[in-house]
């Protein structure tokens, strides 16, 4: 067995700092663009949420690192390349059936990986794991009740759903892939594998296709790179605008 | 004692109006626009402030500023639901806010053009608006009453997180600093015109204030708003845009220069720089929503008999 370096134990926090941090840039366009006010109020919340997890994240990470970057510098100081989140948390956004089925897919997987890195061996990332499985357990009963009233409401609802699905579907294999970091990581103690997590995720998705009367799309393609920092085009202009003042006055205060 | 009697000595004796007590015809219908347009104020600025979310400088600043979007969205909520205590829905409010047919506060109608407009925002906004809304937490009517007291300490929240921001701006480079002297340049005249037009121009006034509604004049709460603004502006080295702002020793009030009316009822009237686009933005929201808000309704309709599994 290998001693594990910083690097790994960095680049697993990172990995998951990046995702939620991507996610709540995303859902913060979304406020005040909702169905009903109640809506606007939940995806905020969620997407605050989600923003103080990936804070804490990208705070431990930068202190793991020798050059103690900030949660600033890591946020808006990193180019396309060094990003390490799912494609799946990038997808721009749709309608608000594309919004519930991508927070719902993700938020499946997100509350399992709390459940289990409560128990890591690295006490930061378990106390991190604990403060966020509290509120994961949330957010995936509010996007999962989305699913189910959107794909069994009306036939135009059905439609719109049916096709999110579709069309997010290909980015949700990425999820469950291990690579070297997490088997490390694993094997550390401190993260879980991936693939340990599909069988529990794909019980809790197909149920609730079913409840929703949709049908899952097969597996045939499957989109991957967002860990290595091979992106779709679309998170270059998110970090575009997320970065534009960091960049514009480097080393200003706010 | 008749509904008109009892309606009268609850206001002699300074008390609460509640939702079943017998009112007037007119003080029902001043107090739905008044509610509403104050509703529609709360939900309209998340705009400007939302512009600003995914630029917000640090992660810091972005958590509190999304943090204050939600607040207001909340109080548009919290309003609504007093309007509706009085026998409108919310729907029919927001259908009139959608034709145009109500209005919101005109300060949301001037563009967010800078980081530190969010900072101008939060200190002379809310700031404003806080000067009020203190006023009409002592209002007759009590659910409007008591959403003013929840809504005030939330909105103090926000006002010393604006001045915050300014804060540190001029303590910063000096192209912080600029940035924040231009966005008190910008947003500093339509902050006074937010108490609205002089007591002498006002027709609303005399009426609300008989009902208890409106305690204060539009002057004053003014003039309030100035004395208390004007030392927080020297407190951050920033200079009021108004030659004519003087301290005036006998009164011991800050007085100011004009008021450019033209100005002020242009943007009411529809002709600001953002009205449109506020209007549409809501509107394009409100639409796109249609299909959830039917799909939600035919799901509770074709489950209302089963037990909720879901969630
Ligand atoms: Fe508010
Ligand atoms: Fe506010």
């Amino acid at each position: 067995m290998t001693v594990i370096s910083r690097d790994t134990l960095f680049a697993y926090v990172l990995r998951h700092g990046d995702d939620c941090l991507i996610l709540s840039q995303r859902l913060g366009d979304l406020i005040s663009r909702a169905p009903e006010l109640e809506e606007d109020i939940a995806l905020a919340n969620i997407a605050l949420d989600i923003l103080g997890i990936g804070r804490l994240l990208l705070q431990y990470a930068g202190e793991l690192e020798a050059e103690e970057r900030s949660e600033d510098d890591l946020a808006f100081g990193r180019t396309e390349r060094e990003f390490t989140n799912l494609l799946l948390v990038e997808t721009p956004n749709g309608d608000f059936a594309h919004t519930m089925v991508r927070q719902y897919l993700f938020d499946a997987y997100q509350d399992l990986l709390w459940n289990r890195l409560v128990d890591s061996s690295d006490e930061t990332i378990a106390g991190i794991a604990g403060k966020a499985r509290k509120e994961s357990r949330y957010h995936l009963r509010h996007s999962r009740s989305w699913v189910v009233r959107l794909g069994d409401g009306t036939a135009e609802s059905n439609r719109r759903m049916q096709q999110a699905l579709e069309s997010v579907w290909r980015f949700t294999g990425e999820m469950f892939i291990d690579d070297e970091i997490d088997r490390a990581a694993a094997e550390a103690g401190f993260g879980v594998l991936p693939s340990s997590l599909s069988d529990a995720w794909n019980h809790e998705v197909t149920t609730t296709i079913e409840t929703a009367t949709l049908s899952r799309p097969d597996d045939s393609s499957i989109r991957t790179g967002g860990r290595d920092g091979r992106h779709s085009e679309s998170i270059g202009p998110l970090l575009a605008e997320m970065q534009h003042m960091y960049r514009s006055f480097p080393g200003a205060s706010w | 004692m008749t509904g008109p009697e009892r309606f009268q000595s609850i206001l002699d004796e300074d008390g609460k109006i509640e939702p079943k007590d017998w009112m007037p015809d007119g003080y029902r219908k001043t107090l739905i626009r008044q509610i509403a347009q104050h509703a529609h104020s709360e939900v309209i600025g998340m705009q400007p402030e939302g512009n600003w979310i995914a630029r917000a400088p640090s992660l810091h600043r972005k958590a509190i500023l999304m943090a204050k979007v939600q607040d207001e969205a909340g109080h548009g909520l919290y309003l609504y639901s007093a309007a509706e205590t009085l026998g409108v829905s919310r729907d029919e409010l927001v259908d009139l806010l959608h034709r145009g047919k109500h209005k919101y506060s005109s300060i949301f109608n001037y563009p967010t053009l800078s980081w530190a407009d969010i900072g101008a925002i939060g200190w002379l906004v809310d700031g404003a608006a806080i000067t009020n809304q203190v006023m009409l937490t002592r209002c007759s009517y009590g659910p409007y009453s008591r959403a003013m007291v929840r809504i005030c300490k939330e909105e103090s929240f926000h006002q010393r997180q604006g001045y915050e921001i300014l804060l540190t701006l001029v303590n910063g480079t000096a192209e912080q600093k600029a940035m924040a002297q231009d966005a008190l340049d910008r947003w500093w005249w339509p902050a006074l015109m937010m108490f609205g037009p002089h007591d002498a121009d006002s027709t609303h006034s005399e009426q609300s204030t008989a009902w208890n509604i409106k305690r204060m004049s539009n002057d004053a709460l003014r003039q309030q708003f100035v004395d208390m603004t004007v030392p927080q502006a020297q407190y951050l080295g920033l200079e009021i845009p108004d030659p004519d702002l003087s301290w005036n020793a006998d009164t011991s009030h800050w007085d100011s220069g004009p008021i450019d009316w033209d100005e002020f009822w242009r943007v009411v009237k529809g002709d600001g720089p953002m009205n449109r686009e506020r209007l549409e933005h809501k509107r394009k929201a409100w639409d796109d929503g249609a299909w959830v808000r039917e799909a939600a309704e035919a799901y509770a309709a074709k489950h209302a008999d089963q037990p909720r599994r879901v969630a």
